[in-house]
């Protein structure tokens, strides 16, 4: 097994436990955890297409490495936004849930 | 290689997206009450470069072209706007302009008046909207287009829960986990297919596309994340919460645009990154999904006690239709190009009928204070204009002529003959019928007798922008000839690539 072979099949893996997470668990934060994960794996098959340029005559080939950098940031972004949009939701409804019912049953129900 | 050089009016490109992003800037940097008059200077200007960027696209009769920094593709990334880009760039262009002037009376903020987080935050990410908007029109490189999308969901988002209240709150978080999952599997078949050709321009990769397991996994992923964020059936659980509990306008720009937005990258995808490809039993696939958003969103739309809800349902069930191009238009048959127009016909409908149908439901939960339909008894006699905006969006809706939204189920049954696939028939009229049921729903108990009290006047300028929508989604009805050929400009065929 070369070491590009075993790198794809962990960001395979990677891929496949984050989707798990992020369908399985109904905690928003869990959820962007595996959003995070899945981000990873991602990330790790563009470091192995980074090798194509190896052909060329290059080490790398640099165009998917500048592109994992924008991936990186927008994925940071992204789990920026949602960390906030979660806190702001605990701060003011005192839990977090996605379950769109939660705020239309009577008042006493939900009172945890 | 001469096509992807820049062509002379190419700098048009350019200046339509750095119209609106200066515009953010401008309205970060001095803020507070001027972010609002910032905007309503931009849209016009906005609006004129679209209409630019049209009349040089039908002139030239190809599309013009940006190669930015001199560098053309693959090294470089071009910016090239065809005939859907240029009509989807003037609808955006009339849409955002509406929607900043409706929402004038909930966001402006004039001397004398304390400037607000929520109203900052809405000029900004109208703007953001719009920018992102055009980015993913005019886009021509994969990556650049997923870089797009992702502006396109920060901005949107954040619109969804500008109020601040628990419910909305949760929405905006729902609509964002959707819509992350669909960026990153967006992103990993984009990873796919650079790894496989070394490209992501789409005429350079339309040129070197066969049909390998690679490029089905590649296209397989980007088409289910897209999907995600386009809401289409079995997808759409976010769309309702999230456009139902936005400020007006906001609901406007998301249900008419920024939805529009990932399914315009589906298109892109399909007729013309993969247009060389034997599509059929995907195109089937994403048929079938279609008629099931029509029925089932229809159907949830009926059962919806509120009136936003039920516009919000009813996006669903449009946004069916739109898959239908994808059996009505494929290949390169005589039927394809009606299939076309069908399917940018209803993307146009829908985009200024559900803009005008949120902006009526934002004046009637003003001035009633509410937006149960069962207590809008009698309310026609006091709202007239906004019930006939409803009316006429709804004949838009449901597929009555004279309107865009005619024309377009009109085109597709057409098509459906055309070329023998007659089952697409069904979900054509049934959701014809269905939408008559909703439409009827809203209006019925409006127009009988009943006392109805006005908590407030209903803002007059904010009913004429809906109506004037509603006008322009009637007269889309009456498109000529050249309007559908101009939509083929600029569309790569599966026998003569360019």
């Amino acid at each position: 097994m070369t070491p590009s072979v075993l790198a794809g099949l962990v960001g395979a893996a990677l891929v496949g436990l984050g989707l798990y997470g992020l369908i399985i668990h109904p905690h928003p934060l869990r959820k962007l955890l595996a959003f995070n994960l899945i981000g990873s794996g991602v990330f790790l098959v563009f470091g192995i297409i980074a090798r194509r340029g190896a052909a060329a005559g290059f080490a790398f080939d640099p165009v998917p490495q500048a592109l994992v950098i924008t991936g990186i940031v927008v994925a940071f972004a992204a789990s920026a936004v949602a960390v906030a949009l979660i806190l702001r939701l605990a701060a003011v409804a005192g839990s977090v849930t996605l379950d769109p019912e939660a705020w239309t049953r009577p008042k006493g129900e939900d009172a945890r | 290689m001469a096509e992807s050089g820049t062509t002379p009016d190419g700098y048009l490109l350019v200046l339509a997206i750095l119209l609106p992003l200066a515009g953010i800037l401008l309205s970060f940097l001095i803020g507070g009450r001027y972010a609002e008059r910032v905007t309503l200077c931009s849209t016009p200007f906005g609006f004129a470069l679209a209409c630019a960027i049209a009349f040089h696209v039908g002139q030239a009769g190809k599309p013009i072209v940006y190669a930015i920094g001199g560098l053309p593709p693959p090294l470089g990334i071009a910016l090239r706007a065809d005939g859907i880009s240029a009509v989807m760039l003037i609808a955006a262009a009339v849409i955002v302009t509406a929607a900043a002037f409706y929402a004038r009376a909930k966001f402006a903020t004039p001397d004398g008046v304390r400037e607000s987080r929520g109203a900052l935050t809405f000029w900004i990410m109208l703007q953001a909207i719009w920018t992102a908007l055009t980015i993913i029109f005019v886009g021509g490189d994969l990556f650049n287009l997923y870089v797009a999308l992702e502006l396109l969901t920060f901005a949107a988002v954040p619109l969804v829960c500008i109020d601040g209240r628990p419910e909305t709150l949760a929405a905006a978080l729902r609509y964002l986990l959707f819509a992350l999952f669909g960026s990153i599997s967006y992103l990993l078949g984009v990873v796919l297919f650079y790894g496989a050709y070394a490209t992501l321009d789409i005429p350079l990769l339309a040129q070197r596309v066969q049909a390998t397991p690679v490029v089905w996994t590649a296209a397989a992923l980007m088409t289910a994340g897209l999907l995600a964020k386009t809401a289409l059936f079995p997808l759409h659980l976010w769309l309702p919460p999230a456009h139902a509990n936005a400020p007006a306008a906001a609901s406007a720009v998301l249900s008419g645009l920024v939805v529009k937005g990932s399914f315009f990258l589906v298109l892109r995808l399909w007729f013309y990154v993969l247009p060389s490809l034997p599509t059929e039993n995907v195109a089937a696939v994403l048929g079938s999904l279609g008629s099931a958003a029509i029925i089932m969103g229809s159907i949830m739309a009926l059962r919806q006690a509120r009136l936003k809800l039920l516009i919000a349902y009813s996006t669903v069930a449009q946004i069916g239709y739109l898959f239908l191009v994808f059996p009505l238009a494929a290949g390169t048959h005589t039927w394809s190009t009606i299939g076309w127009s069908a399917g940018l016909m209803q993307v146009l409908a829908h985009a200024f009928a559900k803009a005008a149908m949120f902006f009526s439901a934002g004046v009637l939960a003003e001035a009633l204070g509410h937006d149960q339909i069962a207590k809008l008894g009698g309310a026609a006699h006091v709202l007239p204009l906004t019930f006939l905006t409803i009316a006429l969006g709804g004949l838009s809706l449901m597929g009555l002529p004279p309107s865009g939204g005619f024309s377009a189920k009109w085109l597709m049954l057409q098509a459906s003959i055309a070329s023998g696939q007659w089952f697409w028939t069904l979900p054509v009229l049934g959701g014809g019928l269905l939408a008559a049921g909703y439409v009827y729903r809203i209006l019925a108990p409006a127009l009988s007798d009943g006392q109805v009290t006005l908590e407030l006047p209903p803002k007059r300028s904010q009913e004429v922008i809906a109506f004037a929508l509603t006008m322009v989604a009637l007269a889309l009805g009456f498109a000529p000839q050249t309007f559908f050929d101009f939509l083929e400009i600029g569309r790569p065929m599966a026998a003569g690539l360019p």
